[in-house]
């Protein structure tokens, strides 16, 4: 089959859907690869490096005009494809591209008038085996790392702090607002460069992710839901309230936010209020990633540098992964040869769709196979999360990833169960009984932190020799063996014998396991 | 000075060597000395403890009789002891282990049985009423732990099926139980008399009451889950040595009771986290899983290999991982490995082993069975460890592991190991399964590695197939 790659025709965009070097991987699937003349152009891959791209396995690359392009049994390309280039796709070839399937009834519509099959590379299912076709994340990495970079030549400090001779430079203070793609993204650029990094997000789950970047995940106390899907969830009303009052503070005491809080096909949440800005200090930046969804902060143009009255710089550049455009397209690119991939499991150049997978079925947005083309978006709901949805069987436990219990429930159990043991002691009715619980708790206190950082290798040896420890009780039949009762000396010698079995056979096998291990060269 | 006070001292000496010893054991370094102090600990002991009823048992008529008798039980038990520890195969490690946590829980009962019949003789002092509550509670817990050990040990060796015992309301047979438990016990304190015929019923039944519910309460956990329920048993022989202290007024068993029993039930929870599964049904009982029926999902084909191809393989790799399951302690593989293992090692090739915590049937047994093959153990890493490095690892060898390499755990939510961390094999460029055939893990889910396209299996005995490579790798 031939696999066509035009020239984006939308206003401003500098990506392309392959790259010299992602091609090349596609003819090996067996495919031929016409790219239109000047495709790559603002992407680093002029025509000449296309040209120069090698033949591979199954196929050639070559370059051609539009009309040849367009003709191809399969185009890709970046952005959804216009009224225009509709109109010339071949009835039953496939595009793919970005498409934004659930908020664009009218042009899925049209694909279907068209007879297409339309893939759309931003539907892919958020689970683990489709992350290497998931151009979203792709885009969000570079878009994250570019805000950093946006907001790092307004600013007009340094990132890092420094101790100089002219002076002492104080490190920026950055905060980051949804720890997606993005947000993990700007986190780690920004602390590469030397800025002490703070972040939000409604999912407390991302926390260690959060913290892994060599960021402070910032804690909110309330309630929080586990995300189910992967994407982040609208805060209930209580939520928002506990989390104004923080982004509040946080804002304020930043140099820099960056704000990624998007949910796909939403308008984006305000959370950065006019108040927040206006208390910000003079020479601040704000990269507002959401900006083409409406803003995460007041004062937010879609594609504009703002500046407000009190020096506060708001940036809402909406193409942040246009500007890395060879880096992107290079991502994007790679994202299509994996699904490829997928969709050519023989690799002879035959691109074939099976729905009961759910990645080929998810990106479906138009089936253009059958007679007459059927739109099939939405798709059926994939559960992403490793939450089980429900028990499989009737004689499961219930599975349920518990929440983390909170610093006030620990505090709580541990006073608890100290005043458990004061009323135990309280009612105990002689001195001797009390003594006997003191030493008990003791030793449990003892034995956990005792046993706290054992080396897993050593857990059986550590069974042994506890076991072998508890045939202590012999000590007990042996105080009872001096008695005049004959019922009483034959239980005591029983137990005497079976704990003594206890004692010497858990030392010996222990310590025939510890002469096993040891240390290599 | 007299006899008691310097037994009384060499209590507080033996408490202190035991948490050495357990201190000790939580490094490898440090490992050998903490079992010293252990035996130390203990032989201090067992001689202040029979100094002390020789000294005290002039007052008995026989005498002699009972000192032969008790240094008798004593001898015969140690050469027994010794005995089993020197013939066992590591292979059957959990289930010795198992064994002999039923001996204390047995010598509890004993202990109890013995407070009970003193009791009635000696009943001077108000103490009375706690007494004879220390009774029970003592005999409930030792009940408790012989049983639950003696059906791990049979559910360990395979004389007892493995699969989880389903009596129906189960939870209501278990809390039931301890409700029954404190009425009888109840009922026993506030007897005027414990002499008598009707006490020595109300204890019998008491005992038999906890004999069921040691055995019902393992029963009902399945096979896959005994690494968790054997460290449980660990903890409950603690407890049971600690409830006979009480009885006896004795601190040191107390003390000894109280380590083993929390340090075991520690050990228990670190068991639970990694098998995602929650700590209070383990304790209750009856947490196993039995596997959805009628799994009839296709996973596609499975490819095969060859002994002789799998030695090209790993000649050529860089870096291998090794992860092994129960499948190799019962193949008894752990020697041939080693061979495997030095022959690759030698060639250059960078041999490490990846280790699941729950992998066996015991906390830790790799380890052990690995050590006993003389394996480095710096070349054995946990799972934390060694994740991180599959994708960048030529060759992983699997042998006779299978949920805890189980893709499903990670990938497919509805799984009923869904959440469990597994060690992520299938990263690595090339995956071999040593396998018999293509029957399901202990969780009874079938396992989506075996059909990957980096998969391939070697089917057959893991000791035959894994000389059959060290024979082609020449």
């Amino acid at each position: 089959m031939l696999i066509g790659i035009p020239r984006e025709s939308k206003q401003g965009e500098t990506l392309v859907a392959a790259t010299a070097k992602t091609v090349t991987q596609l003819t090996n699937l067996g495919y031929d690869v016409i790219v239109e003349s000047g495709a790559g152009d603002l992407a680093d891959q002029p025509d000449s490096a296309f040209a120069a791209a090698g033949d591979g396995a199954g196929g050639s690359v070559r370059v051609g005009t539009t009309q040849e392009v367009w003709a191809a049994d399969v185009v890709v390309k970046v952005n959804a494809p216009s009224d225009e280039e509709i109109g010339r796709l071949r009835r039953g070839a496939t595009i793919i591209s970005m498409m934004a399937p659930g908020r664009s009834p009218e042009l899925l519509e049209k694909l279907q008038a068209q007879g297409v099959t339309a893939l759309a590379m931003d539907a892919v299912p958020r689970i683990s085996r489709a992350q290497s076709m998931d151009v979203l994340s792709s885009m969000a990495n570079v878009a994250g790392y570019r805000a950093v970079v946006e907001a790092a030549h307004e600013f007009g400090r340094m990132f890092t702090g420094q101790v100089t001779a002219a002076g002492k430079i104080p490190p920026a203070r950055v905060f980051v607002v949804g720890a997606g793609v993005a947000g993990l993204a700007a986190i780690g650029a920004a602390s590469a460069m030397g800025a002490i990094v703070r972040a939000f997000d409604v999912r407390p789950e991302v926390a260690e992710q959060v913290e892994s970047m060599g960021a402070e995940f910032v804690h909110v106390d309330m309630e929080q839901e586990v995300s189910s899907d992967g994407y982040a969830k609208e805060m209930s009303e209580a939520q928002v309230a506990a989390t104004a009052a923080m982004y509040d503070e946080e804002a304020r005491a930043a140099d820099i936010v960056i704000t990624t809080a998007l949910i796909p096909g939403r308008p984006a949440p305000s959370l950065i209020t006019a108040e927040t800005v206006a208390g910000m200090r003079n020479g601040s930046v704000i990269v507002d990633m959401a900006a083409a969804n409406g803003g995460n902060a007041a004062g937010t143009v879609a594609d504009q540098k703002v500046v407000t009255d009190n020096g506060v710089t708001i940036l809402g550049y909406t193409d942040l992964a246009g500007r890395l455009a060879a880096q992107t397209s290079q991502l994007y690119g790679t994202n299509i040869v994996n699904l490829l991939k997928l969709l050519t499991p023989e690799k002879d150049g035959n691109l074939g769709l099976d729905f009961d997978d759910v990645v080929q079925r998810g990106i479906t947005v138009v089936d253009g196979r059958g007679e007459s083309a059927q739109i099939t978006w939405p798709p059926p709901a994939v559960q992403v999360s490793a939450a089980p949805a429900a028990a499989p069987a009737a004689a499961a436990p219930v599975k349920e990833a518990k929440p983390p219990m909170s610093a006030g429930a620990k505090v709580g159990l541990v006073l608890g169960a100290i005043g458990l043991f004061w009323l135990v002691n309280a009612l105990a009715p002689t001195e001797d009984l009390r003594r006997h619980f003191t030493v008990l708790m003791l030793s449990i206190v003892i034995g956990y932190y005792v046993i706290g950082k054992v080396a897993h290798a050593l857990h059986t040896p550590l069974m042994s020799v506890t076991n072998a420890i508890s045939g202590v009780v012999v000590v007990g039949a042996l105080v009872q063996v001096a008695s005049d009762d004959k019922l009483v000396v034959g239980l005591s010698v029983v137990a005497i014998l079976l704990a003594s079995i206890n004692v010497f056979g858990g030392f010996a096998v222990t310590r025939r396991m510890l002469a096993m291990f040891s240390k290599g060269a | 000075m007299d006899i008691l006070s310097i037994t009384g001292a060499a209590y507080i000496v033996a408490a202190l060597l035991f948490i050495l010893s357990l201190a000790g054991l939580s490094k490898h370094e440090s490992a050998k000395n903490g079992l010293t102090f252990g035996i130390v600990g203990m032989a201090v002991a067992l001689v202040a403890t029979i100094a002390t009823v020789i000294d005290v048992s002039e007052f008995i008529d026989d005498r002699a009789l009972v000192i032969v008798l008790m240094l008798a039980a004593v001898a015969i038990g140690a050469a027994i002891g010794l005995w089993r520890a020197k013939i066992v195969e590591m292979t059957g490690m959990p289930e010795l282990i198992a064994l002999l946590h039923s001996f204390v829980g047995l010598a509890a009962v004993a202990i109890g049985w013995n407070g009970h019949i003193l009791g009635s003789h000696d009943s001077m002092d108000s103490l009375v009423n706690i007494h004879e509550a220390e009774v029970a509670i003592g005999i409930f817990i030792g009940a408790v732990t012989f049983t639950g050990s003696i059906v791990a040990n049979l559910k360990l060796s395979a004389r007892m099926k493995s699969a989880p015992l389903m009596l129906p309301g189960k939870n209501l047979i278990n809390v039931g139980s301890l409700v029954l438990f404190a009425i009888l016990t109840a009922v026993y304190v506030s007897l005027e008399t414990h002499d008598n015929t009707t006490a020595d019923i109300l204890l019998g039944v008491l005992t038999v009451l906890a004999l069921a519910l040691g055995w019902h309460l393992v029963a009902s956990i399945g096979g896959g889950d005994m690494p968790v329920v054997v460290s449980m048993l660990n903890s409950y022989s603690g407890w049971a040595a600690a409830a006979s202290g009480f009885l006896l007024g004795n601190d040191l068993l107390i003390v000894t009771g109280a380590l083993v029993g929390s340090s075991g039930a520690y050990l228990s929870y670190i068991m639970c986290k990694a098998m995602n599964r929650s700590f209070i049904s383990v304790i209750a009982g009856g947490f196993g899983i039995e596997a959805p029926a009628g799994d009839d999902k296709d996973y596609g084909e499975h490819r095969e290999i060859q002994a002789d191809a799998v030695a090209e393989l790993l000649a050529g790799a860089s870096s291998v991982v090794i992860t092994p399951g129960y499948g190799m302690a019962v193949a008894q593989a752990q020697y041939p490995v080693a061979d495997l293992t030095a022959k690759l090692r030698a060639k250059g090739v960078d041999v490490r082993f990846g280790i699941h915590p729950v992998a066996g049937r015991l906390p830790g047994h790799m380890n052990v069975l690995l050590a006993e093959a003389k394996l480095p153990y710096d070349i054995v890493l946990e799972m934390d460890e060694i994740n991180d490095d599959f994708p960048d690892t030529d060759v992983v060898l699997v042998i006779g592991a299978n949920d805890t390499v189980n893709p499903a755990a990670s990938e497919d939510p509805s799984s009923p190991i869904a959440g469990m961390p597994v060690l992520e094999v299938w990263n690595a460029k090339d995956v071999i399964v040593f396998k018999r055939s293509m029957a399901a893990g202990y969780a009874g889910v079938q396992n989506p590695l075996f059909f990957r396209d980096n998969s391939q299996m070697l089917f057959g005995d893991a000791k035959d197939r894994v000389e059959d490579i060290v024979k082609a790798l020449g």
